[in-house]
């Protein structure tokens, strides 16, 4: 288990926190966020179910958009495009 | 022929496909089956049982809604400071007000359990410790019960951490005697104990009954002087104590961590009074899963209370310990003949008993301190009514997980357990200083009327304030190091 970010196409990124549990998940993906630029789509990997709450929270207070949600089996892959 | 082939295998599969889609939450029956089989079990062996599972089943309750809630109390304070987010602080201010409400009604009614903690430095001291620890284990005690019944190691490595690093606190000695004030030497001894207890041996007897004995433990009302009434308990203990901090917490976090949202979100520049209100209201039920548990542990921890009060006056008993003795086992009683039986949700102590319990018979010297063998006991694990609380916790949480298809088995790397168990030594020597973890030192207290509570959650604030500088130092490194992550 290790943490990946990559870029995956044009405006499209790519963080996996597979197998991380809280505090983790939500601060890699602030330092994802924080490294987009507005417009760009970060698809979003992880599974701590406590860590989607502050994500979404998160995401909310800065505007972030989280528009796609898949939470099967305990894994979780959102996508959230940053304004 | 192919067509009932192809009929038949459709519907294996659809068989296969209706056992895949409803495994979790057979699963998740089978666990309450299990309970409910293991409480009918218990009640067959002596009806008296009944004490201890109030206990289990208020603690399945507390697991079903933490796990519904994501409620850690932990992520109140650590979110604030790594992401800004006040999500589960307004939760646990949710979960205190309607707490307190209860509590109160609860103490009006007579059946009022609690007792107020000592108040001292080491209070803010424990606070501070447990809040640093809390930032790296991921959970608080709770949290990290409920996160274990999710199916996360990791979680269950820091039960594992906070059960023996307080079990060894509270018996630990040798040359961590010398440190304490001689003061507290002369006072442990002008106790007059009984010398099985060597009380003038052992840092924390020492710490216990030459100083936490010498400090008062008041309500407000008490400490103010107010006589016990009804007004007392509702205006000072309850509002006073408890309401308006509640309140003034929930307005700061709104000013500093929800308002600016709120302004961009609904598109105001300026805000007239009733919009600041709405944008109260807005924070609160932004996470309604977090608001729903909040409201619900609330008042499942000011029932919990009344329930076991209730069976005390029914049993005429003020700790289970005389019910232990009176059903035959005697085992494992302190020299009170009590064993630890707050009454109320608790989760460090029966941690404690279970670290020791197991040191106990692995030959270390346990019942001659204070903590074990005067004041909680070592009670078999299967007789330790809390205990099985923190046990009850764990199903109800993987109960919840298992239904809603969350439930994971997630091993931990070697950073993950270094976290774990060093966060965890951190969370037990905080909470055994404090003398109780977020639950025992501050939810229980500041609903009850106790002010210490609040001085808990402030070394709590702090120490959560600096784990977090810390934890993002190492990432930071972590990520340097990585290099190509890109972060």
């Amino acid at each position: 288990m290790a943490m990946s970010f990559q870029q995956t196409g044009d405006g499209e990124w790519r963080l996996d926190v597979t197998g991380y549990s809280c505090p983790h998940p939500q601060m890699y993906t602030k330092k994802a966020l924080q490294k987009l630029e507005s417009g760009n789509v970060l698809t979003l990997v992880f599974d701590n179910p406590s860590s989607g709450e502050s994500i979404v929270a998160m995401c909310e207070s800065e505007g972030n958009d989280v528009f796609e949600r898949d939470d099967e089996g305990g894994n979780f892959v959102w996508k959230i495009r940053k304004t | 022929m192919e067509i009932m082939t192809v009929n038949a295998k459709a519907a294996t599969m659809g068989n296969a496909s209706w056992m895949g889609q409803h495994r979790h939450k057979l699963y998740s029956a089978a666990i309450l089956l299990a309970v409910a089989v293991g409480s009918l079990w218990a009640l067959s062996i002596d009806t008296r049982f009944l004490y201890l599972l109030v206990y289990v089943w208020f603690g399945v309750a507390y697991g079903i809604l933490l796990q519904y809630g994501r409620f850690c109390m932990a992520a109140a304070v650590r979110d604030l400071f790594a992401v800004k987010v006040p999500r589960m602080a307004v939760g646990m201010m949710i979960a205190v007000a309607l707490y307190a409400l209860i509590a109160a009604l609860v103490t009006l009614s007579g059946y009022s359990t609690f007792h107020a903690h000592s108040l001292g430095w080491h209070v803010l001291i424990g606070g501070l410790v447990f809040g640093f620890g809390f930032v790296f284990t991921g959970g608080c005690a709770s949290g990290s019960l409920y996160k274990a019944g999710e199916g996360n190691l990791n979680s269950a490595l820091v039960i594992f951490s906070i059960s023996f690093s307080q079990a060894l606190v509270v018996t630990g000695g040798g040359w961590l005697d010398g440190l304490t004030p001689a003061a507290w030497a002369e006072s442990a001894a002008a106790k007059d104990m009984p010398e099985s207890l060597t009380v003038t041996q052992g840092w924390f007897d020492l710490f216990t009954a030459g100083y936490i004995w010498d400090l008062k433990g008041q309500t407000l009302a008490e400490s103010m002087g107010v006589a016990e009434s009804v007004a007392a308990t509702l205006f000072v203990n309850t509002f006073l104590n408890a309401i308006l901090p509640v309140l003034a917490i929930l307005v700061a976090l709104y000013i500093f961590y929800y308002r600016k949202g709120y302004l961009r979100k609904s598109g105001k520049t300026n805000l007239a009074f009733s919009d600041e209100l709405t944008g109260m209201w807005s924070m609160c039920i932004s996470s309604k899963n977090t608001a729903i548990a909040g409201a619900g542990l609330g008042v499942l921890a000011g029932l919990h209370m009344w329930v076991t009060g209730v069976l005390r006056e029914y049993y005429d008993i003020f700790n289970f310990g005389e019910l232990l003795t009176a059903m035959g086992y005697t085992q494992g009683l302190s020299i009170q003949d009590t064993v630890f039986d707050p009454g109320y949700w608790y989760i460090t102590t029966q941690e404690a008993q279970w670290g020791g319990w197991v040191l106990d018979k692995l030959g270390f010297s346990m019942m001659d301190s204070i903590f074990f063998g005067l004041d909680n006991g070592l009670p078999n694990p299967l007789l330790n009514a809390p205990g099985f609380m923190s046990i009850g916790i764990i199903l109800g949480a993987a109960m919840l997980a298992l239904a809603r298809r969350e439930f994971k088995w997630k091993l931990p790397t070697l950073e993950t357990a270094a976290f774990a168990i060093a966060g965890g030594i951190f969370m037990g020597i905080g909470a055994r200083l404090a003398m109780g973890c977020n639950i025992g030192a501050f939810f229980a207290t500041v609903t009850n009327g106790d002010p210490s509570g609040w001085i808990f959650l402030l070394g709590m604030v702090g120490g959560g304030y600096v784990g977090v500088k810390v934890f993002t130092r190492w990432m930071d490194w972590k990520m340097s190091r990585e290099g190509g992550c890109g972060l």
